[in-house]
């Protein structure tokens, strides 16, 4: 392996894990201040891509469409939120797994009956469109570039709302200890809904910048929402920087995994995954 | 757990598993020329019915939930496949030893694992694992791959030169299913009442203070957790004879769903309840899938109204009938209900009269 190919694969990398990074936060801060497993993440994601692949058929432009696209996936969260998960805030886990579970039959179905089971393809959108030469027979997209920007700049505003906001305190205690923060006077419930709202907003994101980059398929759910949780068990419940740790080593251990030990490579995130229980049952920034 | 239940449930259960068992006289009379179709359905339901209480020592007896248990089950399904030779049957004499020990290592090995894992934790290292495995056998030249693995021959059952059971007929191989069921259920039946099954019951109850009593919680959960993974696994041997193949499906986390959607239905922790979820979901199933092609909706909505207003299951409805009871049950008060009867049992009540 060259250099360049070697910082192709890294870049390649790179660009994976901090989009793992966007749908993984949101778990881990629902998981973390909510106490909610929530199953259908993934499906949101796959919404995502879905709405933009529509959105940018019906008004001829990917960046109007994403426009459009969020503020549909921030109310569909909202509904789910307000109708189905505020039973659930004092029940065992086992009931949120299998309400959501539910959801993701329907969202997966509902997804089926609108968009068909045909896999699409969403053209790179304009400014974006066009690849750097690296070396001679090497280039690298652009849009890949500006994807890790924004995944970068998000990453940076979360971690600048959590440090130094007092949202951010608020979250933090939540996380700590929610009785404790209730009993302070803060509203708890309006905290929930504003935290789910958000995390299904930042995973539908992800499936909308992504769309570009992969195939749009049914199902393209599921396998994300399993990597992620990898990726939160390897950082810890809870914690951002432990999302933002493990998907970028979840990112590089795919994308060099495929390159190098091919046979093993769907393995290799599970094979980490395990190594890190062994050691660390709790995640590594738990 | 509810450990006394009332005299009904045992009467209502002792009708349907004769109703069950009499088939081959109904049958034929109100399904027609389709009864042999619907013996294989039955025969269906009576292995998930194995599978679905398999999960119930875990999520219902020992509060584990786990949604990767699609692992074992699938894991015997290719253990069969795997091990069969290709021109003659194996005999289910080894067949069967080979299957539970092969899941027992794996239920060691991924046990130690998962088990230093809580709550949350739990859930999502016993899906990754569980699709660990889903990718490795689908992407494993070894295994057939997506295609999955045929079975060309059902295990036999003989001693010596004579047949016992003759698993190739269908109504054989449905009494051979119903007979497995009725161990498995008499087994669990007598763990839970056993003094380890007390054990398991405490560490749902509080963890803390068993382990403050001296138990050493992890090792009772490791046991729970590779018996409930052997008892999959038999039930999943049974499913890829009756199929004929073994399939990445049966491995993969929607499986570990569909069986967690028959714990819900049934009533988790009653050890009977999930056998008639099992029965539920499937006749659910076969209406939805004959009603629109769009099942999956009406499945995924079903389920949700189940948790909403139904968190008990049908075993819930027969225990304790929403009519008989003064106090109005609703979701939210109906799971405090459920605790308060825990609380109850698990009061320091002389072990040995109950086991």
């Amino acid at each position: 392996m060259d250099l360049a190919f070697f910082s192709v694969q890294l870049l390649n990398g790179l660009q994976y894990g901090l989009l793992l990074f966007l749908i993984a936060s949101g778990l881990t801060l629902i998981f973390g201040i909510m106490g909610i497993i929530n199953l259908a993440h993934g499906a949101m994601y796959m919404i995502g891509a879905y709405l933009v692949y529509d959105l940018t058929l019906r008004l001829g432009n990917f960046w109007l469409a994403m426009l459009a696209a969020i503020p549909i996936a921030i109310v569909l969260g909202l509904i789910i939120e307000r109708l189905f998960l505020d039973t659930l805030y004092k029940r065992d886990h086992l009931y949120q797994v299998l309400l959501t579970f539910g959801l993701i039959l329907v969202l997966n179905e509902a997804q089926r009956i609108i968009w068909g089971g045909d896999v699409h393809r969403v053209a790179v959108p304009a400014p974006f469109d066009a690849s750097i030469q690296l070396t001679d027979n090497l280039q690298y997209s652009v849009y890949r570039l500006f994807v890790m920007g924004v995944c970068l700049a998000l990453a940076g505003v979360i971690y600048w709302v959590m440090r130094h906001t007092r949202l951010g305190i608020i979250i933090r205690a939540g996380a700590a200890n929610r009785d404790m923060v209730e009993g302070l006077g803060i509203n708890v419930r309006t905290l929930f809904t504003l935290i789910f709202s958000v995390g299904v907003a930042l995973t539908a994101f992800a499936g909308m910048i992504a769309a570009p980059l992969t195939s749009i398929a049914p199902g393209m759910g599921d396998s994300i929402l399993i990597t992620c949780f990898v990726v939160v068990v390897i950082g810890g419940i809870g914690s951002i920087k432990g999302a933002f740790w493990g998907a970028i080593i979840i990112g590089m251990a795919t994308t060099f995994g495929a390159v190098l030990i091919p046979s093993l490579a769907s393995m290799v995130i599970y094979l980490i995954m395990a190594a890190v229980l062994l050691v660390k049952p709790r995640g590594l920034f738990a | 757990m509810l450990h006394r239940y009332p005299k009904r449930v045992a009467y209502i259960m002792l009708v349907l598993t004769a109703l069950v068992a009499a088939f081959p006289l109904w049958g034929e009379a109100v399904f027609g020329n389709q009864a042999n179709f619907m013996l294989e359905k039955l025969t269906l339901m009576l292995i998930l019915a194995l599978f679905a209480m398999s999960l119930d020592l875990l999520v219902g007896i020992v509060g584990l939930v786990s949604l990767g248990h699609a692992l074992f089950f699938g894991l015997g399904a290719y253990t069969l496949a795997l091990a069969s030779p290709d021109f003659s049957p194996a005999s289910m004499w080894w067949m069967l030893p080979l299957v539970m020990g092969v899941s027992a290592c794996v239920g060691l090995i991924v046990g130690v694992l998962v088990i230093r894992t809580k709550g949350i934790f739990f859930i999502m290292t016993t899906l990754a694992f569980g699709q660990m495995l889903y990718y490795f056998i689908s992407t494993s030249p070894l295994a057939g791959g997506t295609d999955g693995v045929f079975i060309m021959f059902r295990p036999s059952l003989t001693i010596g030169e004579t047949s016992l059971v003759n698993l190739d007929n269908p109504y054989s191989f449905f009494y051979f299913c119903l007979g497995m069921l009725l161990i498995g259920f008499l087994f669990l039946r007598w763990l839970t009442r056993s003094y380890f099954g007390q054990v398991l019951d405490g560490i749902h109850d509080n963890e803390h203070r068993m382990q403050a009593l001296g138990y050493a919680t992890s090792g009772y959960k490791l046991v729970a957790f590779v018996i409930a993974g052997v008892m999959a696994a038999i039930a999943g041997m049974l499913a890829a004879m009756q199929y004929g193949f073994a399939n990445p499906a049966q491995l993969g986390w929607h499986t570990s769903g569909e069986v967690l959607m028959m714990l819900i239905l049934g009533g988790m922790g009653t050890i009977f309840g999930p056998i008639l979820g099992a029965f539920a979901y499937e006749i659910l199933l076969y209406i939805y899938e004959h009603a629109t092609t769009h099942w999956p909706i009406l499945m995924g909505l079903t389920i949700i109204i189940a948790v909403l207003v139904l968190p008990r299951g049908i075993a819930g409805l027969i225990i304790a009938p929403p009519w008989r009871s003064k106090r109005q049950t609703e979701p939210g008060t109906a799971s405090e209900h459920g605790k308060a009867q825990v609380a109850l049992s698990a009061k320091p009540t002389p072990q040995r009269k109950e086991s």
